[in-house]
């Protein structure tokens, strides 16, 4: 788990005077699912072509399998499976000619292609539209058409931009199940996104970007340690006696680890170092009010994010 | 920095893709079934024409290209025609219309260069185009046999095989200026009015342009000859910046072997010769060198002006 497959450092990519990547440092290790979560115009796509050999670095060191993609760029891409943001087919042909000229690509024959292309179209469910013109295909046909055609190359590294944009939900979830199965697989997989909630479920580790820095990296609990300060906060419905509501926010505002205790509808909300539940039941029944429930959330990517958009954003 | 690999892998496969798209592409049907129209209409009245003046010529196969009844202009002048315009047809969308349809970083992610898609599209339209030529110049050569009742001679065969060279590399100057605009301007639409706008000013503007630069440029102050001379060779070599004419000239000469020089002669240079009788093709091949030469060279330049372009292009949509 340690080799690192992906790695670059000190990366930048500028145009004119605009820089869409800034000395981006980047370790993606072996077997990994690692999410690159952004805005629009952060770099993340800009930073994957960077990765393929497809746009060259102004700066920095790239390796890709062991490969620097400018130099090697053949064999990068042939290890190397790519899924772009907007996928598109030739309308004119059927899904199974379009893999089949991509295997053809690859340096395959037509009959070495025939056998792979029908398993990878099994694999993403589009064996009976196959022989159907791509024009008629639904974005989310699409989306899977060209995941067939990563499947087909059976890369070590996946490259997935936007994996779920425009899909609906439960093709979302499809296509998410299947980004987990990769990984059993033994395939690296780095997916860039901004639907968090989704990819924080199948991410190893994530890296925020912002203006062309990838401001933060690491798994979402580290992340959200980073960001809040808090790793839990408690949602706790509890009926105080009447007019002692005040003294019993500021009882539990006194337990040594609660952050901040603030006021909801039926209770309060908690954020806290650590688990303190039993505390602050102890202390509501000390106070002689009533508990009705106690629910431990952990904060999500979306919180994350926005609180550290937040900040940056009021630095600015 | 050295690139690891050939820069031509895949390129049969961007090829053998790209000629079937062509071969199958309702755009290259309807200009096909166009051409073929204008070119039996074209040849069955010069063949009529023919059939009453020359047929005794040994050259008659070849006048069968170039001879004009009004109002129909002759083959060679459909030919000038219309050979641009299956041109542009086969190349102003090569690369933006896979930028437009999201397939070029799709396909660029392949393990393969930029080089052999580029090569391959150029590959498959030429193919296109001469497989077009190919078929229309034995569709002529039957009608003539129909029409005039005479196999052609060696001679015309070999002449014919020469003019097809020509129109190729006339529709390959014409392909690499679609593509070049298609690897510069981000929408079809824009690079499709921009080969066409090219190619409106070449055919029409250009010759009266030249025309009156030349005179501009070499005016006649005091009537002398060498005023004149030099006049007439400004505008000639102004005029042969435009491929329509470098083709013309070209078709001339390979079609009608009495054809001697494409430039002003004095009176002291034809000395000796026999008006009107024909040269060995060798000969006129050497009088039309130079274009022949230049309408390559400038294919070549222009594609290798797209391929520069599109090294640097930045790929994503």
């Amino acid at each position: 788990m340690n080799t690192s497959v992906i790695s670059a450092q000190r990366l930048s990519k500028r145009y004119g005077v605009h820089s869409a990547v800034e000395s981006l440092d980047l370790e993606i290790a072996e077997g990994e699912i690692f999410g690159m979560l952004g805005p629009n115009g952060a770099g993340k796509t800009t930073t994957i072509l960077m990765l393929l050999g497809l746009t060259e670095p102004s700066e920095g060191e790239i390796s890709v399998v062991g490969l620097d993609p400018r130099r090697q760029p053949l064999s990068v891409k042939r290890q190397v499976g790519y899924l772009p943001d907007t996928v598109g087919f030739y309308d004119d042909m059927s899904g199974r000619e379009n893999l089949g000229y991509s295997a053809s690509l690859m340096g395959w024959s037509r009959r070495a292609a025939r056998e792979p292309i029908a398993r990878a179209l099994e694999r993403v469910g589009l064996e009976n539209a196959a022989d159907r013109r791509v024009g008629t295909y639904s974005r989310g046909m699409r989306q899977r058409l060209g995941l067939a055609e990563l499947l087909l190359k059976e890369p070590k590294v996946a490259i997935l931009d936007e994996p779920t944009l425009g899909l609906d939900p439960e093709a979302a979830e499809w296509f998410l199940a299947t980004i987990r199965g990769l990984k059993q697989e033994g395939m690296t997989v780095l997916l860039s996104s901004h639907l968090l909630a989704k990819v924080q479920t199948v991410c190893d580790r994530v890296g925020l970007f912002q203006r062309g820095r990838m401001a933060m990296c690491g798994t979402v609990a580290e992340l959200a340690d980073e960001v809040l300060g808090v790793t839990q906060r408690v949602e706790l419905e509890a009926v105080a006696p009447a007019g002692r509501e005040d003294e019993l926010a500021v009882a539990l505002d006194g337990i040594a680890g609660v952050q901040r205790t603030t006021p909801v509808a039926g209770g309060f909300r908690v954020e806290t170092q650590g688990d303190l539940r039993s505390a602050l039941v102890r202390t509501v029944i000390e106070h002689g009010g009533e508990v009705q429930g106690v629910t431990l959330q952990r904060p999500g990517l979306e919180e994350i994010y926005r609180r550290y958009f937040e900040e940056v954003n009021d630095e600015t | 920095m050295k690139r690891e690999g050939s820069p031509w892998t895949g390129l049969s496969a961007v090829a053998a893709k790209e000629l079937a798209d062509h071969l199958s592409s309702m755009r290259m049907v309807i200009l096909e079934i166009l051409v073929v129209i204008a070119a039996i209409g074209a040849a069955y009245t010069a063949g009529e024409q023919l059939k009453a003046t020359v047929a005794e010529s040994s050259f008659a196969f070849l006048a069968l290209f170039t001879t004009a009844q009004s109002p129909l202009p002759s083959f060679v002048s459909f030919l000038t025609f219309f050979v641009p315009l299956i041109a542009i047809g086969l190349g102003f969308d090569a690369v933006n219309g896979e930028q437009s349809r999201g397939t070029l970083s799709r396909i660029l992610s392949q393990p393969i260069y930029r080089d052999a898609l580029l090569t391959g599209k150029l590959m498959a339209a030429m193919a296109t185009l001469a497989m077009v030529l190919v078929a229309l110049w034995l569709l002529i050569t039957g009608l003539g046999i129909l029409f005039l009742g005479l196999p052609p001679s060696a001679e015309a065969v070999a002449r014919g095989l020469w003019f097809l060279v020509a129109t190729l590399f006339y529709g390959g100057v014409w392909l690499a200026a679609a593509m070049f605009f298609s690897i510069v301007f981000r929408q079809a639409t824009t690079s499709a009015m921009a080969s066409l706008g090219l190619w409106l000013l070449l055919v029409v503007l250009w010759p009266l342009a030249s025309q009156f630069l030349a005179q501009a440029l070499e005016p006649i102050r005091y009537g002398l000859p060498q005023e004149q001379l030099a006049q007439i060779n400004l505008a000639h070599a102004l005029a042969r910046l435009s491929p329509n004419t470098l083709y013309g000239e070209t078709v001339t000469a390979l079609l009608d072997p009495s054809v001697r020089t494409l430039g002003p002669v004095f009176i002291s240079q034809l000395q000796g010769a026999i008006p009107g009788s024909p040269l060995p093709l060798t000969q006129s091949l050497l009088v039309i060198w130079p274009q022949l030469v230049s309408l390559i060279a400038a294919t070549v330049l222009l594609f290798a002006l797209g391929y520069l372009v599109f090294q640097r292009r930045e790929i994503r949509a």
